[in-house]
């Protein structure tokens, strides 16, 4: 095979689909900045001191190190992968050290005009030397000392990112769990974790509101998941024909059901909390004497598990009322936007809905877009972004927009699949995770799930450094994949 | 454990699950949104709320006569909407506010410009000139429906009657991020009290802002009030004060003090009540308001004299002379004399190499006397003969109890005086001294300079002055405040309450005499303050420094009813006799007669005409 050959079977090698979206979200991305910017005066998409205008440089940039990450060898980003990961390190400290503050962080190196934010290459360094390090040993619980080096390896840059004060880009770092659940850790771990999550945003988001005057919808939704995560896990683990977890199912749910209508219809209003911790407490009972009558453990542990998680929701709200002082409980609540602050963030999340819900169906048409418009949405062209998009083309093109997106990332779990090197296997799993959580984390936000937390949507926000970060992070990825179809 | 690589691989399919089932849920979500609900669809017409506030008056500030001294006066921002200024007769509205077209058009180009307006929509009002006075903003009002796009809010910036009391006013200026994160009553633009009574009043004076709730169009323009108003909140004004402060008094200590540096406060001794709080050199209130503060902030800053120094508080000095009344009082309360004691003085006191040294008075003096006189022998082998006696079990505790009824007096600590920032001054403790001398290392010879208030001690004009208004009250002191009243609310109960001294009222009849004999006696110390027909008792003091001394002069007036207390500190004054108590003598003539006599004039114009800046400055 001549060296003309090889170039050209590698562009055939690429996966079109991924590219194809990639080269899609990225116009997408570039039209809503300059919606969202647009003022009906302006005619200038093209005017390069304009937010459009900067992203379009940004744009050929990424495109060109996108095109470069093809060309070098497949084996470079094995082989690189730990010194690329130092270096970032050492950009990271290097900011921690020089950055200035900027809108509450330090993330940003300034060099004149132009400025990056290292936090967001950490993303795809890490990525690399995780990958490289679960393919040379693999994920082995036993192997303590290469269990703390792989943790290690992923909380030394978290770590220096939270000292920048992005919160947001380090909690991303969470994707990774995704990838070592994958890989071997227990699954458990992962689930515990998620549950814990919920609760507390959960709890402390509907704290505040109440269902007919008597019950915290706080309380209430989170024992509501709790006897529901009791009646899976008893399902999950059940012995052939057990039907403890319907019996559990019902008994939790039925009351609740009765007096919700009781107090819906009747006067006789009640702390429905109080009849759910009720029900809980003999569901744990009938748990440990399920435990002892077939002689197993795992009834025991999910009744304990039960417990401590309505222990945790209590400890939630007394530390929130007696640990937390007002002006800590107030960012709290302003952060899960329980709160109604009228120029906080929380009202910047109650303005992203509205302007939402105003595009309905169809959307009012592109540049027709209002509410954006008038600045009631702030950072719309950053961490807002999704709310232009659901504004100027509704519900059809928000919709699709998730679809879209969908669709990149099981293709990107399918490319991953068949790749025949663990390493790249491993890699795509990272990618793929990443772009979840911050879709996870930005749409959910955007849609008044999420606690306000302010990271970019991938290819959409405006920034540069976001922008050619995930362009790093996913051509990276197709370039290890070409040369798995090649070597076929 | 099983861990083949088919269970792994099966959770690539669990994960793939946890994708679509979050993707599912937004697209619900969206659903929710953008189709059923009815609380979005009221903006369906893209309809918004327009959340207008409304800043309320804050309060205003009298003297203690009523006399008005700080007012609001409105300032007009001129907005501009650039979406809706069609039609705009830029050559008429240039001539309304009397400025050129290039300097309009290159206003409109900084505020469409992004990088230097990055909140920038065409569609809200953007500032276009900001704190016009009403004389600018009059011909505007007239014809401002002639000029499409343009409007204006008000906003109030603080004046002041005279340009005086600055350091016990403060100033207001807007908040900053710091301030927004402790308090969530403020929001960017807002403007509160940073130094004086603006700052420790801020909470009663800013008042309650208000809110107008106003509907807009698709295009940003206000349409009127959203559900007829019924969810505007209207602003509460802030809280009038009434100070302590008598203008007159103020402004004429502070024209006395014009080219000096220091302080001199008036205490209402009944009441506790400051009359007059000034700190110099002093600045023109109103040089800190609004836009022009900036500029002056840094060039007051930089001054060499320490402009925003808040002497009355901040500073601190020994009291030197004015502190041997206190000795008196501590000396009859512990029966270490009494009145009728006398001590010989051969122009000082010399005690094993000691050298305090005397002028020329005769001698033997009791204590009356040597409070007139001054006598330093006296205080000195008197302050000994407390800190070695033998009713003590050791030095310290004789110290400490000496320390103790000196501190009742108000040395030592913060008074509570009602502006912030105050010092402590400081009086040492017992520690103090074993510390540096050990603990069997010290006697009354070792401190003896505490007797004539040199050495350590150290204490704050404004302590000063409340010591003299607790010695002609024989005993007690209200802490003293500037603010008399919060209208509609109830007088601060730590500005009643009697603090009462270690010391019987019976020992202050000597010690006032003494004062008394000050002002009067041939070999008094104080006999330039003399006023006709009022009797005035008072004490001089210096405090030494590297350069020229600092003078000090305390008195009170009249006697027997005592109206007013008075400290005058004048930095490198030199003797107190030379400039502190004739200042003093003019500031009683002012408040209790209303206006200096035409015979005494030649002593406050020789006052007036006296610059005693350039004099070295304390390092
Ligand atoms: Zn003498």
């Amino acid at each position: 095979m001549n060296q003309k050959n090889k170039t050209l079977s590698l562009w055939k090698a690429v996966d079109i689909q991924s590219l194809f979206i990639y080269l899609l979200l990225i116009t997408v991305g570039w039209l809503t900045i300059y919606s969202a910017s647009y003022n009906f005066d302006s005619v200038a998409i093209f005017d390069l001191s304009s937010t459009s205008g900067k992203q379009l440089i940004w744009i050929a940039v990424s495109v060109l190190v996108g095109i470069s990450i093809l060309i070098i060898d497949a084996r470079f980003y094995y082989y690189l992968s730990y010194n690329l990961y130092i270096a970032l390190l050492f950009l990271l400290l290097l900011t921690i050290l020089i950055a200035p503050e900027i809108k509450g962080s330090r993330s940003w190196l300034v060099f004149g005009p132009l400025s990056i934010q290292p936090a967001e290459f950490a993303k795809f360094a890490t990525a690399l030397a995780l990958s490289r390090f679960l393919a040379d040993y693999g994920y082995n619980i036993k192997d303590t000392k290469r269990i703390v080096l792989l943790f290690a390896l992923l909380l030394i840059p978290v770590g220096m990112i939270f000292l920048q004060k992005e919160t947001g880009t380090a909690l991303v770092f969470l994707a990774f769990l995704l990838v070592f659940y994958r890989e071997g850790m227990s699954g458990l771990l992962l689930f515990v974790g998620a549950c814990l999550l919920s609760y507390f945003v959960v709890g402390l988001r509907f704290g505040e509101q109440t269902l007919w005057e008597h019950t915290s919808m706080g309380n209430f939704s989170v024992l509501l998941l709790i006897a529901l995560v009791m009646s899976g896990l008893f399902f999950r683990y059940r012995k052939k024909d057990n039907k403890t977890w319907l019996i559990l199912l019902l008994a939790n749910i039925l009351p609740v059901l009765a007096a919700l209508l009781l107090n819906r219809y009747t006067k006789w209003g009640f702390d429905i909390a109080v009849l759910q911790l009720v029900l809980l407490s003999l569901s744990v009972l009938y748990a440990l004497f399920q435990s002892i009558r077939i002689n197993s453990r795992i009834p025991a542990l999910i009744a304990l598990f039960t417990v401590l998680s309505t222990a945790f929701l209590f400890g939630i709200d007394y530390t929130f009322d007696r640990l937390l002082q007002p002006h800590q409980q107030t960012r709290i609540l302003v952060l899960l936007g329980t709160m109604d602050d009228p120029s906080g963030v929380g009202y910047n999340v109650n303005q992203a809905k509205i302007s939402i819900g105003s595009g309905g169906f169809w959307g009012k048409g592109y540049l027709n877009g209002t509410q954006t418009k008038l600045k009631y949405v702030p950072e719309q062209d950053t961490d807002f972004i999704f709310c232009t998009i659901g504004e100027e083309f509704g519900f059809a093109g928000s919709a699709m927009l998730l679809i879209i997106y969908s669709y990149l990332l099981i293709r990107l779990i399918f490319m991953a699949n068949r790749q025949r090197f663990v390493f790249a296997r491993i890699y795509g799993y990272c990618v793929a995770s990443l772009f979840f959580v911050h879709l996870l984390v930005n749409v959910g936000m955007v849609l008044g799930l999420m606690p306000v937390i302010g990271i970019p949507l991938p290819f959409l926000s405006y920034g540069g450094s976001s922008l050619l970060g995930f362009t790093i992070l996913l051509f990276i990825f197709l370039r290890l994949d070409a040369d798995n179809l090649r070597r076929h | 454990m099983r861990s083949t690589s088919t269970d792994f691989e099966n959770r690539g399919r669990i994960i793939i699950l946890i994708f679509v089932g979050v993707m599912l849920a937004f697209m619900a979500r969206l659903a929710f949104l953008q189709l059923f609900s009815e609380e979005y669809d009221k903006y369906a017409d893209s309809n918004a709320q327009l959340k207008k506030i409304i800043y309320p008056e804050r309060g205003v500030i009298y003297d203690r006569n009523g006399k008005l001294m700080v007012y609001n006066q409105a300032f007009y921002d001129i907005m501009v909407t650039p979406r809706e200024m069609k039609g705009l007769d830029t050559l008429e509205f240039c001539s309304t506010l009397k400025i050129d077209r290039s300097f309009f058009e290159k206003r409109m180009a900084e505020i469409r410009n992004r990088r230097l307006n990055p909140g920038y929509s065409s569609y809200t009002p953007q500032l276009f000139m900001s704190q016009l006075s009403v004389e600018a903003y009059g011909p505007l009002q007239e014809k401002l429906y002639r000029f499409p796009g343009f409007s204006i809010t008000n906003r109030s910036l603080r004046r002041y009657s005279r340009p005086i009391a600055a350091h016990a006013l403060g100033y207001v200026a807007e908040v900053d991020r710091k301030d927004i994160e402790i308090d969530a009553y403020y929001i960017q633009g807002d403007y509160s009290g940073r130094s004086g009574i603006e700052k420790m009043y801020e909470k009663v004076l800013r008042g309650e802002k208000g809110v107008e709730v106003l509907l807009r169009d698709v295009h940003g323009r206000v349409k009127g009030s959203y559900s007829e108003g019924r969810r505007d909140l209207p602003p509460v004004p802030g809280n009038d004060l009434i100070l302590s402060l008598d203008i007159d008094l103020q402004e004429y200590g502070e024209k006395l003090m014009e080219n000096k540096r220091g302080a001199i406060e008036a205490i209402e001794p009944k009441t506790g009540e400051i009359l007059a709080y000034v700190s110099a050199p002093s600045y023109d209130p109103s040089l800190l308001v609004g836009s022009r503060r900036m500029k002056h902030y840094l060039e007051l800053e930089s001054s060499p004299h320490k402009v925003f120094l808040n002497r009355p508080i901040q500073s601190f000095y020994p009291p030197g002379s004015t502190f041997k009344p206190a000795q008196g009082l501590v000396l009859l309360q512990e029966k270490v004399i009494t009145a009728s004691t006398k001590y010989a003085c051969q122009g000082g006191y010399y005690f094993l190499g000691l050298k305090l040294g005397c002028h020329n008075h005769r001698s033997p003096l009791n204590l009356p006397e040597a409070v007139s006189a001054s006598c330093n022998a006296y205080f000195a082998a008197a302050y000994r003969g407390l800190i070695d006696h033998d009713n003590y079990s050791s030095v310290q505790e004789a110290y400490g109890r000496w320390r103790e009824l000196i501190c009742s007096m108000g040395f030592g600590s913060r008074l509570g005086v009602d502006l912030p920032y105050e010092q402590s001054g400081w009086i040492p403790d017992t520690q103090y001294y074993n510390r540096i001398y050990g603990q069997r290392g010290w006697r009354g010879a070792t401190i003896i300079s505490n007797a004539i208030g040199q050495g350590e001690i150290l204490a704050t004009p404004l302590q000063m002055a409340n010591y003299c208004a607790m010695i002609c009250n024989k005993g007690w002191y209200i802490t003293p405040h500037i603010v008399r009243e919060v209208k509609g609310q109830a007088t601060d109960s730590s500005f009643v309450k009697k603090h009462v001294s270690g010391i019987d009222p019976v020992h202050f009849e000597p010690i006032i005499e003494g004062m008394r004999g000050a002002v009067t006696s041939p070999m008094g110390t104080s006999r330039g303050v003399a006023v006709p027909d009022i009797e005035v008792c008072g004490k001089t003091g210096t405090a030494e420094n590297p350069g020229v001394d600092h003078s000090i002069f305390m008195c009170f007036a009249p006697k027997d009813d005592p109206k007013i207390c008075l400290l005058v500190f004048i930095e490198n004054g030199g003797f107190g006799a030379t400039w502190a108590v004739p200042m003093a003598s003019l500031m009683l003539e002012q408040y209790l007669k209303g206006s200096i006599a035409p015979n005494r004039k030649w002593m406050e114009t020789r006052l007036l005409n006296a610059n005693l800046m350039n004099v070295e400055p304390k390092e």
